[in-house]
């Protein structure tokens, strides 16, 4: 395996802002990466810098081993879908299309046509009359198309229908699996992603607080209910992660369990049910940020 | 796919199932890692990991440069990890629920057996159906 980003004790702080805050992670080649977090957690000021269109106040950066800041050796290995990326105004998708070969050596035109029309995009309609959706299908299509050995892709899909997503998802799963690549995605629908992650990296407050592999991540906690007396008995000697209660009923997150556990808690009367990935990562951001009033 | 547990076991599992069922016959090429991947809606790499989890116990294997492989005595391998999973994942819980809703032991017996008549007996109907039609 080889890294292909490497970053050690990065920060970026904007007035009053710690945006980023000591970070240090690889990225593995020929992966998918999720990158999640909540709002304001600092994913996008994180992308920037790696692929420099931002500087870090501290901090080492390497992409394929090199630094990225002004170095083209690197930076045309690069694709950053953004949120919301922006157009000349007389642009019109067709010359969207037309110019991202300059930029990305890999660029297929012929996938790039099957995409313009699985996304039904309009290719001579001005860019500032496309809906938000159409907008976002033009960065998925770039980002696809361009096969760059290493591709961010940051909420490509604001206003995306669910139809539209599951293309997107179909068209990524093949073409990573025909030309394998690096790719680091970054959104707030988790549920929808998360099995298209080998690895996961969950930022919160500019700090990471997961760096796992999904595959270890799933499982890794369960909710058992039941009556409270039951419950209670059952968590006794296990660590809980969570616990809600109503009336004589109660409902407590724990770890992983396994094939004993489960046949244990089946005898003792005890619903089980799995936690998402999403929801798992609602609780642990949610944890860190109380420690963080405690604290401050 | 179940929440609950790692992706890549209920792969393995799912291929198990096939080879027990009969729809992947000993000595037939399985699909591929990327296509598994794909029909699932899965990463590459867990559905790799599946696959990977079968040859490791010798049910699969690899032919160089063609792609993977069911192996011979895997189906009668497979049916004896599963009798043994069998008591742990059906029996107990079965007994357990018996149990709680007060049937007694010589009911449950009896209530197994005709469930198990009803069964043989539809296979021997859906059998000599067959032979009737050839």
């Amino acid at each position: 395996m080889t890294a292909v980003i490497e970053v050690s004790h990065l920060s970026k702080h904007f007035k009053g802002v710690q945006a980023v805050d000591d970070v240090s992670f690889t990225v593995e080649e020929n992966t998918i990466h999720g990158l999640l977090g909540r709002n304001g957690a600092g994913k996008t000021t994180l992308m920037q810098l790696i692929t420099a269109q931002d500087f870090a106040s501290s901090g080492d950066i390497r992409v394929f081993g090199e630094s990225p800041v002004e170095n083209a050796r690197v930076l045309q290995n690069l694709c950053f879908i953004k949120e919301s990326q922006k157009y000349p105004d007389e642009f019109q998708p067709k010359h969207v299309f037309a110019s991202a070969p300059w930029f990305f050596p890999n660029w297929d035109a012929a996938f790039a046509a099957r995409l313009i029309d699985d996304f039904r995009v309009p290719l001579n309609r001005r860019i500032k009359k496309l809906s938000r959706g159409q907008l976002s299908s033009i960065g998925v299509i770039v980002g696809l198309a361009s096969r760059a050995p290493l591709t961010f892709f940051d909420e490509p899909y604001l206003g995306l229908d669910a139809v539209a997503r599951q293309i997107f998802y179909d068209r990524l799963l093949e073409d990573y699996g025909e030309h394998p690549r690096t790719v680091v995605l970054s959104t707030h629908l988790i549920d929808e992603v998360s099995n298209l992650l080998e690895r996961v990296l969950v930022i919160d407050e500019g700090r990471i607080i997961v760096d796992e592999e999904a595959e270890s991540l799933r499982g890794s906690a369960t909710t058992v209910v039941g009556t409270r007396a039951a419950v209670d008995a059952f968590v006794a000697h296990r660590e809980v992660m969570h616990r809600d209660q109503l009336g004589g009923l109660a409902s407590v997150t724990v770890g992983r369990l396994d094939q004993a556990g489960r046949v244990e808690a089946a005898e003792a009367g005890l619903e089980l049910s799995p936690v998402s990935l999403q929801q798992l990562i609602i609780q642990k951001t949610n944890v860190s940020h109380t420690e963080f009033e405690v604290t401050s | 796919m179940d929440e609950s547990r790692p992706i890549f076991v209920q792969i393995a599992e799912l291929i198990e199932n096939d080879i027990i069922g009969g729809a992947l016959p000993e000595e037939t090429q399985v699909p591929s890692t990327n296509e598994f991947a794909a029909f699932h809606r899965i990463n590459p790499a867990t559905a790799g990991k599946g696959v990977n989890l079968l040859v490791d116990e010798g049910i699969l294997y690899k032919k160089r440069g063609i792609g993977m492989f069911v192996a011979t005595g895997a189906r009668d391998r497979l049916v004896v990890k599963r009798r043994d999973q069998f008591q742990s994942e059906y029996i107990r819980p079965l007994v357990t629920e018996a149990g709680k809703l007060g049937i007694s032991e010589a009911q449950l017996v009896e209530m197994i057996g005709s469930a198990s008549r009803a069964t043989t007996s539809g296979r021997a109907t859906t059998a000599s159906g067959e032979a009737a039609t050839e």
